[in-house]
């Protein structure tokens, strides 16, 4: 399977000129980049690990682009999303996030029920990678 | 007809309060002299006056019937303070192009509405003052709500960060579908439909506003099978997917039912339709508060009083309304779709519902500046007739922070449902794509779509079936304004 959280998952993979551009229209808006890795990819799973902290100073396009290619450098079977961070006023949210890495497989999740009265059921979404411990999942 | 004597002189004292019938006017609703203050509720209204009536005592009429006043003279006003609580009308001016017919601007003291309740404002705003004997038709075009007025709402119970946020989603439109047939679906076939169009890259399905729990399908057996396809689909796509089930019934204790049941099962959001009511609204935006929960609201009904323009309600009020009562979600237009929509005007409705803080904008039908205070945004979502081939239009018209539906162009997809969903995805991310680097999507969209297709069969199946559908009809709801003259 292929995990399609993010702004471009069912785009074929970006190239290296592709990301660099969005990252450019990140900038141009003000945003700050943010470089975020994972091997537990639950569609919950708020807190991936921040490779460093937002790069709030750094508006040059091509700097951002070495901090994504150590990223992979260093976590290449990783997910790793670029975010792009909007502080102003009435948002201070992120405004674009995408994947600019992924695992060579991708094993994806399985769905537990847990039957309960009156015909319910409760669901769990687990990741069959994540039954390994972090660090050796991909 | 009031004369220019009558007209220029308010009664006062005894003079005014001997029994008997006087002119709204003389009766001090009409003040022109009158500079509206930051805490007043401000409204303008359309009037047409019967023949003979003059549009300054109309607009009195307007102000005293939907304040204070009635038809004849009570001494009992001198037991209140009752010039403050009578509205005044302080301006009138003909509407460009329309005969006839006048914008009248009202301001309302705020001392005369209880705090966070919609059916108090709008009893006294649309109440017996739209039937009023005097004028032909009365259409209430705009309202400037006060920011000590809005602060007395909790507003929606999300908004559009929070919801980004739980939802993971940023950047881009999201996607939906109301699955159809509309009716006659069984639970089982109808979750088949939820299931294959979010596991396709849809983002939300949903009830649609006639869906409650009919013959066919109970809303236990709906509600079951809907979230069962939800989690088969995040599991499928590894991404968080919802399906509004619409909780509209016919009894406040039937929908929290509903809703409870909804929650119970895991799903992150309930739907409601505008004809459930404003009192309905607001109870259900509390529930969805207390519960963590998205609300949509289906506005089922608003044509009937929203589209004509000399009379009813103008759907931009309603969203200022639906604001304060608090959704996350409201249907505001498409522009390009098959249901009525000027493009000025649905910008307008957005605006309002997305922005912190609106100046005056006429071609956009935005008569005040407002304030929100901080008040949660409204998403607004557009669903009507809109297909993968329009991406670049609804992108360049709409924005991102709105939920672009799908239903007939996901579900009537030749190769299948999931297909379907996976086209519109194709077509709104290479938008956004294409957008983002630079591109002039408004000029170059049907080329952006045709590249994107080339790795994309379904996009392609749906180009080739829908590209060249469209809706061009002339609108009957458009701003009436004079454009300024440019000063350069």
């Amino acid at each position: 399977m292929r995990i399609t959280q993010g702004t471009f998952s069912f785009l074929p993979d970006l190239s290296d000129a592709q990301i660099m551009k969005q990252i450019e229209y990140g900038l141009d808006n003000g945003w700050a980049i943010a470089i975020e890795y994972t091997d537990d990819p639950h569609p919950r799973n708020t807190y991936w690990e921040m490779f460093g902290i937002p790069m709030f100073d750094l508006r040059d396009a091509a700097g951002v682009m070495a901090e994504v290619s150590a990223c992979r450098r260093t976590f290449p079977n990783h997910y790793i999303k670029v975010n792009a961070f909007d502080a102003s006023r009435g948002r201070e949210s992120v405004r674009l996030s995408f994947i600019v890495n992924r695992p060579g497989r991708e094993p994806g999740f399985s769905l537990v029920r847990r039957e309960g009265a009156g015909r319910t059921l409760h669901y769990t979404t687990r990741a069959y990678a994540t039954d390994r411990p972090e660090g050796e999942r991909y | 007809m009031i004369t220019a004597s009558e007209k220029s002189r308010m009664k006062t004292g005894a003079e005014r309060y001997r029994a008997g019938v006087l002119k709204y006017a003389q009766m001090g609703y009409w003040q022109p002299d009158y500079e509206p203050s930051p805490t007043d509720v401000l409204a303008v209204f359309r009037i047409t006056p019967q023949a003979g009536v003059d549009p300054e005592e109309a607009a009195a009429a307007v102000a005293g019937e939907s304040s204070t006043a009635t038809w004849t003279v009570v001494w009992t006003d001198r037991l209140t303070a009752c010039e403050r609580y009578r509205a005044k009308a302080y301006r009138v001016d003909p509407v460009p192009g329309s005969p006839g017919q006048y914008f009248a601007y009202i301001a309302y003291d705020l001392d005369l509405f209880e705090p966070g309740s919609i059916a108090n404002l709008t009893a006294s705003i649309i109440g017996n003052v739209f039937g009023f004997k005097p004028l032909k038709a009365l259409r209430l075009e705009d309202m400037r709500l006060p920011a000590a007025y809005v602060k007395t709402f909790a507003g929606p119970p999300t908004g559009i960060v929070v919801e980004r946020e739980r939802l993971d989603k940023f950047g881009r439109p999201l996607l939906g579908a109301t699955v159809k047939p509309k009716l006659g679906l069984s639970g089982k076939n109808y979750g088949r439909v939820v299931y294959e169009a979010l596991k396709g890259g849809l983002d939300f399905t949903k009830d649609d506003e006639n869906i409650n729990s009919q013959n066919f399908m109970h809303w236990r057996d709906r509600f079951l099978n809907c979230v069962e396809a939800v989690n088969r689909a995040q599991a499928a796509t590894g991404e968080i997917k919802g399906h509004y089930l619409n909780v509209t019934a016919a009894t406040m204790e039937d929908m929290y039912e509903r809703a409870e049941f909804a929650k119970e099962l895991g799903s992150i959001v309930v739907m409601i339709d505008l004809v459930i009511g404003y009192t309905a609204i607001q109870s259900m935006s509390r529930w969805a508060r207390r519960n963590d929960m998205l609300l949509h609201l289906h506005r089922a009904g608003h044509s009937t009083y929203t589209r004509q323009k000399t009379h009813g309600v103008s759907f931009r009020v309603i969203c200022k309304w639906m604001r304060l009562a608090g959704v996350d979600h409201l249907h505001a237009g498409t522009v390009v779709g098959k249901l009525e929509g000027d493009p000025n005007s649905v910008q307008g409705f957005y605006n309002v519902l997305r922005e912190g803080h609106n100046p005056v904008d006429l071609p956009r039908g935005i008569f005040f500046e407002q304030d929100w205070a901080g008040l949660n945004a409204v998403m607004p979502v557009a669903s009507g007739g809109i297909h993968a081939g329009q991406m670049h239009q609804l992108l360049h018209y709409l924005g991102e922070d709105t939920v672009l539906q799908f239903g007939g162009g996901t579900i009537g997809h030749p190769m299948g449902i999931a297909a379907g969903a996976t086209a519109n995805r194709v077509a709104l991310e290479a938008m956004v794509l294409a957008r983002n680097e630079g591109r002039d999507i408004w000029v170059e969209g049907s080329q952006i779509l045709a590249e994107a297709a080339r790795h994309c069969a379904p996009l392609k199946a749906a180009l080739d079936t829908w590209g060249e559908v469209t809706f061009n009809y002339a609108s009957t709801d458009t701003p009436d304004f004079v454009p300024t003259p440019s000063v350069a």
